[in-house]
């Protein structure tokens, strides 16, 4: 058997070799605890690493991969954010009122990962309830970014992008809202996902803003991110907004459009806006390899400066409905208290974190009456105006490329006393959320002091596989591996 | 400041959850500040736009009135605070006359 060096394997190429039998999934699912145990007292990404199931999964593997088994991610170790259910194992969300909460059922993601044979190697940290840009709003501990410890790995599935950056697991789930998936995965040199909402079924998701949430996958490569997607997209009757589509094939699109030119666009009113100097630098050198490819032009999405201020009235608003079932009655933490309106009070006071209680008084205010109008009506408004921007853009494009956030990684502790200056690094990625379309980010590069840089691609409704497509050839162009310093001692 | 003291309390009461002076302080500033930069909005003209509540334009699904199994009630009482027997113990919400 040839010895496993993570820093070497992919899902694809994982399962190539196993089905070869040159690995097997024992030694796999092994070497990937081994670098849990060594790697993760420094990254902190995982909350919960479940050994004994994942060794239980892996010897069930072998014996069907023996057997000529062929399951389309039979044998390989993912992560799962810690706010996507499994049956059977903790559900945190991050948070004190959630601590010892089992999940009774299984997303229909997991569902659909464990008939294809995944392993779940653990659940990975997050900021709580997903509100939050860094990891650092996690009730528990922070996660450090595997390319430099004192820095954030951005958030809010902060956890599933160092894990994969780690090479602890080969893949992972994370969810986004507002950037939740594409900001980490940037910040960690990893590829991310959110899919066009309604791709991906919701069920066994822990609901933050309903019209914004999706899950999405992380990889190491843009062929594994799609592939992880195949097995995830599709119609679900238990999402009431899962959309009634058929799912292409992902990895066939990526094949038969190697060549394709595209008509991409880039917003002025993005490349304008405060960015970091030496990041613009690397973005507009890949921009400019793709020139002789594709044909690229200047777009306007005018309405941009009002996305965040839409954003953080719309999605707390939706989180104040969907946290109003945390009240200490069926399920999670329950407070002391000699009244119910007191259980109730204490219970949340006692089991929220800061940023979530902040949220849920946004919402609350945005949708109190003599306020409704003026917020939380204005920015569905607003919602529109931004929708139609990009529906505008898409006539004259195909896709659209676009940094993923403003700075590289920043230092822990940096940003956590200001919440609204984390709310405005998200400016890249919140009007993605706001008009439901596929967002992808692609590491591009490295910055002098050797943190990751990326790109985003962003498509019409639907059009993922575009999306995918032109990741790929950026991907093929950029032509580097991101092995994070802290693997190569 | 945008939002008052006696407001943080209100809305405090309406999200359920509770506050003491330390922290409704540190909260007025921190809500006045982000609702300070939501006024961006008003300068917009909306009159003739209809609000985006779901990007996605597809009718209420709606399922066939069949009875299902659901196994799952176990695993479902696992996680209750209190339990008697398989019932849910919660504080008194009537009170005797």
């Amino acid at each position: 058997m040839a010895t496993v060096d993570l820093k070497d394997l992919t899902i694809l190429s994982a399962l190539k070799l196993l089905k070869e039998k040159k690995i097997c999934s024992k030694e796999l699912v092994e070497e990937s605890l081994k670098q849990i145990k060594k790697i993760d007292p420094l990254v902190k990404a995982y909350l919960y690493v479940d050994e004994e199931g994942a060794l239980k999964e892996a010897s069930k593997a072998d014996e069907l991969i023996q057997k000529g088994e062929e399951k389309k991610l039979l044998g390989i170790p993912i992560s799962i954010k810690d706010n996507i259910c499994i049956k059977g194992l903790p559900t945190t969300c991050a948070s004190k009122i959630l601590q010892n909460f089992i999940s009774p059922y299984d997303a229909t993601v997991i569902e659909k990962l464990k008939a294809e044979g995944a392993i779940f190697i653990g659940k990975t940290n997050l900021d709580e309830f997903a509100m939050g840009s860094s990891t650092e709003n996690s009730a528990f501990f922070p996660t450090h970014n595997p390319w430099d410890l004192e820095r954030v790995p951005g958030g809010s599935s902060g956890g599933s992008a160092a894990a994969v950056a780690s090479r602890m697991g080969l893949g992972s789930l994370g969810s986004d809202t507002g950037g939740s998936i594409r900001q980490p995965a940037a910040f960690c040199g990893v590829v991310g996902m959110k899919p066009t909402y309604g791709l991906v079924s919701r069920f066994g998701l822990v609901a933050f803003a309903s019209s914004l949430d999706q899950i999405g996958p992380f990889g190491l490569t843009v062929e594994d991110t799609a592939y992880l997607l195949q097995i995830i997209a599709g119609y679900d009757p238990r999402d009431s907004t899962s959309a009634p589509i058929d799912v292409p094939d992902f990895l066939k699109s990526i094949k038969e459009n190697e060549k394709t030119s595209y008509k991409i666009g880039l917003p002025k009113e993005y490349f304008e806006g405060e960015i970091d100097a030496e990041m613009t630098k690397i973005i507009l050198e890949i921009i400019e390899r793709l020139k002789s490819k594709h044909h690229i032009k200047e777009i306007n999405l005018p309405h941009t400066e009002y996305a965040v201020a839409t954003y953080y009235i719309i999605a707390p608003s939706e989180a104040f409905s969907n946290l109003a079932r945390y009240d200490g009655v069926k399920y999670g933490f329950r407070a002391e208290a000699k009244s119910l309106i007191e259980m109730y009070k204490k219970s949340r006071a006692l089991g929220f974190g800061k940023e979530v209680k902040r949220r849920i008084m946004l919402g609350a205010y945005s949708l109190s009456a003599g306020y409704y109008d003026a917020f939380y009506l204005k920015a569905s408004k607003v919602r529109t105006l931004i929708l139609q921007d990009f529906l505008e853009a898409f006539k004259e494009v195909d896709l659209i490329l676009a940094p993923v956030t403003p700075t590289p990684p920043f230092k822990i502790g940096e940003k956590i006393s200001d919440p609204l200056q984390m709310y405005l690094s998200d400016i890249f990625t919140i009007p993605v959320n706001l008009a439901g379309l596929p967002g992808i980010s692609v590491p591009v590069g490295l910055t002098s002091n050797n943190l990751p840089v990326a790109i985003q691609v962003i498509g019409p409704h639907f059009k993922d596989e575009h999306v995918l497509s032109l990741a790929y050839q950026i991907e093929k162009e950029v032509n580097m591996k991101f092995i994070p310093p802290i693997l190569k001692n | 400041m945008a939002i008052s003291l006696e407001e943080v309390y209100k809305i405090a009461h309406l999200c359920r959850l509770e506050f003491n002076e330390e922290e409704a302080k540190v909260m007025v500033e921190e809500l006045s500040r982000i609702l300070d930069y939501f006024k961006k909005l008003q300068t917009l003209d909306t009159e003739k736009v209809n609000p985006t509540f779901h990007t996605l334009r597809i009718k209420t699904p709606f399922r066939e009135d069949e009875i299902k199994e659901f196994p799952y009630i176990e695993d479902i009482l696992k996680n209750a605070p209190q339990l008697f027997e398989r019932m849910i113990v919660v504080p008194k919400v009537v009170k005797a006359p």
